[in-house]
Order: C-alpha cells, then structure tokens, then sequence
C-alpha cells in the first residue's frame, strides 16, 4: 500500500484516491464553432507520459480535487498542490 | 541440421543426442535500410512480420525489440483465447483471431498448444442473467459460438465453483464460449519468430528504438541502440508504450497506461479444466498444463509505466478467488507480475494510420492484446503492404474518435476500467 498526500487531508491510503485527467486543458470555447478534431483532442487526447507526470486527483473522502506530481515508472510522489494554487483563476473553477 | 518439427525428426535426434537442431530464428546485424520495419518484438510485431512475408511477400522486414522478444506483455499475460465480444465489428475482428490460433500449429510447424477448453463469464444474480441472455443472443447473431448456462450447466463444467447459496456472489448461470480457451504463450511468439526468419525476416533483439525519423511529414527511418535504420514504411506494435513512441513520432493517441497483474500458484493437481471469469468478484482463473492456476483481475487504478503491481488490487482478485472457490485459498502462490497496457476510451483497438505518413498502429488492445495476436498481426501487415485497411480492420481507425463512432467494449472485457 502506498500514501498519496491530500493538500488538504495529509498522507493517506491510495485507495482513498481516484485518478481523474490530465491538467493544463482547456475546454474549446462552445460560443464559436468547433471542429470535431479539437472536440476529440479535448475529450481523448492524452499525454500518458512515461517518467514525471502532471495529473488532477480526487481524494474521495474529501472530495477535494488537486494536482499530483509523481514519477509514472518508480510511482514516487513527488509533490501534490491544491488546484487554485497551481493553475490559472479560469481552469480552477 | 534439422529445421522441421516431426515426431520422426524427435525420434532421430533422441537417437543422436539431440545435436542436430537448429536454431529456430537468426540473430543478424540490422542493416542499413529495409522495406518495412516493424517496432516491437512481441507477439503483434512477429505475426506481422510473418504475415507481411507470408501472405505480402513483402521479406526485406526486421523486426525491432528493445529487450528479447516476447519479454514484454507477450510474457506476461493469462494466456486466454476467446471472441465473445458484443459488436459486430468486434466480433468478427476477435473471431478471426480465434480461427487463425485454430489453424496455427500446424501452419507455424510449432505447438502453440491451444486448449479449446472453454470460457465462461459468470452471472451472479436475475439482472446479470437477462443482460447475460441479450449478450449471448447478440454474439450468436454474429456467429460466434456463445451460449447461456444455469447453474447445473456451470457446475457439470466447473464443480469446484462456490454454489452455496448463501455466497456473496451465488451462481445462477453463465455465458460460455466452447471455442475459447488458452494456448501457450512463449510458443506463440517463438512459432511466429521462427515462422518470419524463415521467410527471410530479421529479428533484431536488444535493438531499441530511441527516435522517429520523420521528414518532410512523413517517416523515413528510426534511431536505435544499435544505430541507425531506414525505412518508409513502419508499423508500430508497442502495446503499453504506445505513447512513448507517439512523442517521439509526433503524433497523439486517446490512450492510458495502466499496469495489469497476473498470478499463477503453485501446481496442483487437475481441479479446473476451463476458464472461468467472475464479473463480481473481479477475478478469472484457469489451470495451466502444469497444473499451477493462472489468474488475475481487473486493472490497477494508478496510471503506471512501472511492470508491477500493487497491493489493493492484489487483495480484491486473490480475495475474489478464495471466494469464488473456496479451496483455493489454501493454495500458495507462486510468481505475480504486471504488465502495462493500453487503455482507450471505448476498451477496443487502434490499428489503422497514426497520422504520420508511412507509420501505421496496431495497439491499444487494452487487457486483451494476446487473444489478437495473429489478427492483430494480420490486419497490420495488411495495412504495411496496401497501404489501405483491411475490411475488418477499418471500424478500429484512429478516425473514430474524431468521428464519434466508437466500439464501446467495455462489458467485453469482463472488467471494470
């Protein structure tokens, strides 16, 4: 069993947390039109990065959502950030 | 030196020692150029090999494996063969698969010691045993040989099953596939090997691709540990690190890595002689010749590069075992593993262009890669050769998710994701 860090919660079980999506992307604007290419890059497109990663977790018992920083291949945390801190005031909402 | 697999070829060399083989598949240096490069050694890469040189013609072909070949998720999966998938599109894919496996030791000359044996995915209450009769009905639609068990019809196939009543998860049926099974997974990958190398493919181990040559749009070569190779054509089939070859390409793909583990215990007596997978408990078991029972579950919930696994999902499919039978629990264990898959959005493959010219995908088979392996290697052998899709192989295009027409096999897989 590992211990994930909760921003808010501290070190707990992993099984309290649930992988949740990629940071850093931003939903296309539905007041203009959108191609269904920038739709699916949106919806599927995933880094899926092999060695440090950026990711969005949710804590389950807190239902607080933040950013993990871990390594994908030695599963060593490397950090964990609330969301508000880390990404700009309109991706936090 | 003898190069053909007979009983009499056994029998003489049992005569002479043993010293007359030969051994199954070179080990050439890679030249400077090919026609076709295949990236990754596994079952996928080596039946396209053997498929391009075989039905293509295509033979200046070498295949690229960054360790030894069948080292990656070749060697590490449960070794089940079944097509009992729901859409049509998937059943014909899968299906064709299971007929190729069929056909395959003999054509390969090499045992892949496949077990028709059968599979059945448990239903453990009324609800699953409507949706269980609608999926068997679809499967039968498309002619794959499923049918719908009760509780007598699983115990006269699987009486070491938990039938108490009082379970956590009681029986009331099953739907089973007489035609699934398992077969021997280092066999399938040697036979493959050995079948393209002697048909003039090179197989080139511990060669890792580092880089992507891409100019002008379109590929013209790659960068290994061992230098330098061209080609124009190149079909990728690195299942689990699937996105690590798309940076390297230029290219995105819809898919996540996640560790799956496997188990297999220490050999017993035969106690199980077919595949039995329980949605409920999250767990599928068979018994392998040798008498050890090869399991494992769903996948791990970390997104992971890393080939292990992890304690919380090693509880639920070890717990789920002991229930589902009960005598089980007093059996030791003897290895456990992980393997990284690909995971799509809708749990099916992609094959098809990756959207740079000249390099084609056959990946993202998610828990269910080495059921497909000789279709897997089909149809991109297909698509290296033509350069156009097999009929069978276009509903899998990467195009689907732009398109919204996505095969959502989720159920299929018999797993949560």
């Amino acid at each position: 069993m590992q211990l994930f860090p909760c921003p808010f919660c501290g070190p707990r079980n992993e099984r309290e947390f649930h992988y949740v999506a990629e940071p850093g992307k931003t939903r296309p604007d539905t007041t203009g039109d959108i191609t269904a290419e920038d739709w699916a890059a949106y919806l599927y497109d995933t880094k899926n990065e092999k060695g440090p990663v950026r990711e969005v977790w949710m804590h389950l018992t807190c239902r607080e959502l933040f950013v993990m920083e871990r390594d994908s291949v030695t599963m060593d945390v490397l950090g964990s950030k609330t969301l508000r801190r880390t990404l700009p005031a309109e991706g936090a909402a | 030196m003898n190069k053909t697999y007979s009983a009499l070829n056994l029998f003489r060399e049992g005569l002479r020692g043993q010293r007359g083989w030969a051994p199954a598949w070179r080990s050439p240096k890679p030249k400077p150029a090919y026609d076709v490069i295949v990236i990754g050694g596994g079952g996928h890469g080596l039946a396209t090999a053997y498929y391009l040189a075989k039905v293509h013609g295509v033979r200046n072909v070498a295949v690229l494996e960054k360790g030894w070949i069948g080292g990656g998720n070749s060697g590490r999966n449960t070794t089940v063969v079944r097509s009992d998938y729901y859409y049509p599109e998937s059943a014909a894919l899968y299906d064709m698969s299971v007929r190729l496996y069929e056909g395959l030791s003999r054509e390969l000359n090499y045992n892949i010691m496949l077990s028709q044996r059968g599979m059945m995915i448990l239903a453990h209450s009324e609800a699953e045993m409507e949706i269980a009769a609608r999926q068997v009905n679809a499967m039968q639609i498309n002619g794959i040989d499923s049918q719908l068990l009760d509780t007598e019809g699983v115990r006269k196939l699987a009486p070491i099953l938990n039938f108490d009543r009082g379970a956590r998860y009681p029986i009331h049926g099953a739907m089973y596939q007489g035609r699934g099974g398992t077969a021997r997974h280092d066999a399938v990958v040697w036979g493959f090997a050995r079948g393209a190398d002697r048909l003039g493919v090179d197989i080139i181990q511990n060669c890792e691709v580092t880089d992507v040559i891409v100019e002008g749009g379109r590929v013209t070569g790659v960068a290994t540990t061992r230098g330098e190779i061209r080609a124009d054509r190149i079909g990728a089939a690195v299942a689990g690190h699937s996105s690590v070859l798309a940076h390297m390409a230029g290219y995105r793909l819809p898919i996540h890595s996640y560790a799956l583990q496997a188990f297999v215990s220490e050999p017993l007596k035969p106690v199980l002689d077919t595949v039995v997978l329980s949605p409920g408990h999250g767990t599928y078991v068979s018994q392998s010749d040798k008498g050890g029972l090869v399991f494992g579950g769903g996948l791990d919930r970390i997104p992971s590069y890393g080939q292990r696994g992890n304690l919380p999902v090693q509880e639920t499919v070890i717990g789920g075992l002991s229930e589902m039978v009960p005598m089980f629990s007093k059996v030791k264990l003897l290895r456990h593993w992980a393997g990284i898959v690909d995971v799509t959005p809708d749990s099916s493959p992609i094959i098809g262009p990756s959207g740079v010219e000249g390099l084609y995908l056959n990946c993202g088979w998610g828990t269910g890669g080495f059921k497909a392996i000789p279709v897997g290697g089909y149809m991109l052998a297909h698509i290296l050769a033509t350069g156009r899709h097999h009929d069978l192989s276009r509903p899998f295009d990467l195009s689907r998710f732009t398109r919204g027409r996505l095969i959502d096999e989720g159920a299929a897989s018999g797993i949560a994701h």
